[in-house]
């Protein structure tokens, strides 16, 4: 039988998640025994055409040329992963989606007319169907692992979705929120990336995202009203402070995005 | 005159997407373009409005394989300003966070994305099928740098625990002395590194280059030093506070990167700027294994860089392993300080050269102005001449080969794309 083959694909991005997989280390050379990696530029010149079986989409939509792309890879690909914030949910650079974009155009560039660039950075999933998506940024190397075994035992992937915290108390770290009065995100966000800052003694900044509380039951968000509320209450923070703390890396979600513009609702 | 075009689709293993374009009249060059079209991402726009203490998870969010240049650029920019004082232990613990990320980029770049070029293959994968064990030395390496990332800051990729004054926690020397066993392994490993890539075979192509790297009194620059630029006698130094009166930004049509200059000429940047400039400041046991690897100094082959990488990759090795041996646990991990308002800027050596930051913050802290140049915005143009000089000696062949001859240049700079925008689809047209 023919190995499965493999490609990565790369959008509006910083490269982190697809470094993810050149740093798989030894199994780096496991995963090219079991699959043929057929279009991976970062990592090889020979640049094979699909169709595939596995594509791995990194970063977001963000200019003209990639919804015509995006579409393309759909087309050539039976299992289309998105792997990381950007991909999954536009990612950091969809706080433009929020301003106003010409304006950012200018603070950069000194002749914004060369620059051609959509207005907004979006998911992949808002331009075509995506069969899985791994969170985090970046995506975190055992998730990987767990969905690319999954894959070639031919099962779909499953991960969990659940709240930040569980993890974060398993690991028996002191409440970022409670005992050093730190906006921790942590209730709010998906699980995935190891409780790396209450490690650190840091609030959590929700680099995996929104937590879906939807397995087993139906589709449940986490409330992060609640928590921001929490945040004016508890920690009294300025309206401005809890915008910014919702608006980093997953603007663009629900329930993040809502949280981000309640000012704006609230003047309506 | 007879008239041809050649696409390529995109430069292979480099960091980021773009493309060259080259056009011929004959003989003569028209065009040589490096063409980035990773596309913009804004972060110097979104850094408006932000405090100060989000800065180092947001920049490091611009690169995923050098996240903590970008971090440390920042830090040290903010630090100037609020006159932080930093214990002597955080400002090594720093050093070995650089020296984490030195390894694990230099790692990469050597045997995964460089070494293809010399050995004839497509990837490192390839190379795998005949020389397992080179490919896995490689991998190991790697893995040695990801540790020393994950061990201060949570993971290798975007790490957690950097903030202006310090870091919001700091390692036992228990956890430290655990990664000493495998540092041990990797001084070897780079020292057989730096003998494999002396050996390999590099194309004639010397140039008189303008390097520009940091200086500094004592160390192998990673956070600190005035900016250095090689001239014909002594080399010229630059306050990090004046780099703007020095290098300038300019935009050009054909890409989403700034391009940036010294004194309007190109200059270069990283591994081999760096070694050139700071040889006399490498550890002892990175000096010798230069010396026995016989290369004469400085190097003016862009194609050396390779071997500056090597060096480097067993420098930071060595100096890591330095740090922990002498590493006492600091009584504080982050220093206090007052916010105040004002201008700072800071510059650090990232693994591909230098990163300049400078931000303006008022009295609440929030960032009023961001201005980032990357190491590649201040390479783009260097490599574009490269390719005008190499063009005449490869013209005669197919395109196909000129196409790689030239791919063969880009990458001895180990662009990073991702970075920049704010690489490589090659199109090639003759006329």
């Amino acid at each position: 039988m023919a190995k499965p083959r493999l490609a990565v694909f790369k959008f509006a991005s910083c490269d982190g998640c697809q470094l993810s997989v050149l740093s798989l280390e030894e199994d780096l050379l496991i995963l090219d025994e079991a699959v043929d990696i057929a279009y991976f530029p970062e990592a090889s010149s020979n640049m094979q055409p699909g169709p595939y079986d596995v594509a791995l989409v990194e970063g977001s939509i963000s200019t003209p040329e990639h919804i015509h792309q995006i579409a393309a890879i759909r087309e050539q690909s039976k299992v289309l992963i998105t792997i990381g914030a950007c991909a999954t949910a536009g990612g950091i650079q969809a706080l433009r989606n929020w301003a106003d974009a010409d304006h950012f155009t200018k603070v950069v560039y000194t002749n914004p007319e060369y620059i051609e660039s959509l207005s907004t950075s979006t998911p992949v999933s808002e331009h075509v169907k995506v069969d899985f998506e791994l969170w985090g940024c970046p995506i975190d190397k055992a998730q990987l692992r767990h969905v690319l075994s999954d894959l070639l035992a031919g099962v779909m992937p499953r991960l969990p979705g659940q709240s930040l915290c569980l993890e974060c108390k398993r690991q028996g770290h002191a409440c970022v929120l409670v005992a050093k009065g730190e906006p921790c995100l942590g209730p709010v966000t998906r699980t995935g990336c190891g409780a790396i800052c209450p490690a650190m003694g840091k609030a959590c900044y929700s680099c995996f995202g929104p937590a879906d509380l939807s397995f087993p039951h139906d589709r449940e968000q986490a409330n992060a009203a609640s928590l921001a509320e929490r945040f004016t209450t508890g920690l009294m923070m300025s309206e401005d402070e809890i915008r910014r703390r919702f608006q980093l890396i997953y603007s663009y979600m629900s329930p993040f995005k809502e949280i981000g513009r309640r000012d704006e609702e609230q003047e309506r | 005159m007879s008239s041809r075009t050649i696409h390529v689709d995109m430069v292979a293993r480099v960091e980021g997407e773009g493309a060259l374009n080259v056009e011929l009249e004959g003989d003569a060059i028209r065009h040589v373009q490096l063409n980035i079209f990773e596309p913009p991402r804004f972060f110097e726009a979104f850094l408006q409005g932000r405090h100060f203490s989000e800065v180092p998870d947001i920049v490091a969010r611009i690169c995923g394989i050098c996240p903590v240049a970008y971090q440390m650029s920042a830090v040290h920019a903010f630090e100037k300003l609020f006159d932080v004082g930093i214990d002597p232990e955080v400002r090594r613990l720093r050093r070995l966070l650089y020296c984490g990320e030195w390894i694990e980029s230099h790692a990469l770049h050597i045997y995964l994305l460089h070494a293809p070029d010399f050995l004839g293959f497509d990837s490192a994968l390839e190379i795998s099928r005949t020389a397992p064990d080179v490919v896995k030395r490689g991998l190991r390496l790697k893995k040695v740098g990801d540790a020393i990332l994950k061990t201060l800051g949570g993971r290798a990729v975007h790490p957690v625990s950097v903030c202006v004054g310090g870091f919001s926690r700091v390692p036992s020397k228990q956890a430290l002395t655990k990664l000493l066993d495998d540092l041990h392994w990797a001084r070897d490993a780079a020292v057989e590194t730096v003998h494999w890539v002396a050996g390999l075979e590099f194309p004639d192509f010397d140039l008189p280059y303008t390097f520009a790297a940091l200086k500094h009194g004592e160390e192998y620059p990673f956070n600190e030093g005035n900016i250095a630029v090689s001239g014909p006698d002594d080399d010229v130094l630059i306050p990090v506070a004046g780099f703007e009166q020095h290098f300038e930004e300019h935009q050009v049509a054909h890409s989403n990167a700034l391009q940036c200059h010294y004194h309007g000429k190109p200059y270069f940047v990283g591994p081999l700027a760096r070694l050139n400039i700071n040889h006399g400041r490498l550890h002892p046991l990175a000096a010798s294994t230069l010396a026995i690897a016989g290369l004469a100094l400085p190097l003016t082959n862009p194609f050396h860089s390779i071997v500056a990488r090597a060096v480097e990759l067993l420098e930071a090795v060595v100096e890591a392993i330095d740090i922990i041996e002498g590493y006492t646990p600091p009584d504080r991990a982050a220093a206090d300080f007052k916010v105040r308002a004002g201008e700072c800027m800071a510059a650090t050596e990232a693994p591909r050269g230098v990163l300049y930051h400078r931000y303006v913050v008022d009295a609440d802290g929030l960032v009023k102005e961001a201005k980032i140049v990357p190491p590649t915005s201040q390479n783009q143009t260097r490599i574009e001449e490269d390719i005008r000089v190499l063009l005449p000696s490869v013209i005669d062949r197919d395109n196909a080969e000129v196409a790689h001859a030239c791919e063969r240049v880009i990458r001895c700079y180990d662009p990073c794309i991702s970075c920049a925008t704010h690489f490589l689809r090659l199109t090639m047209s003759r006329h």
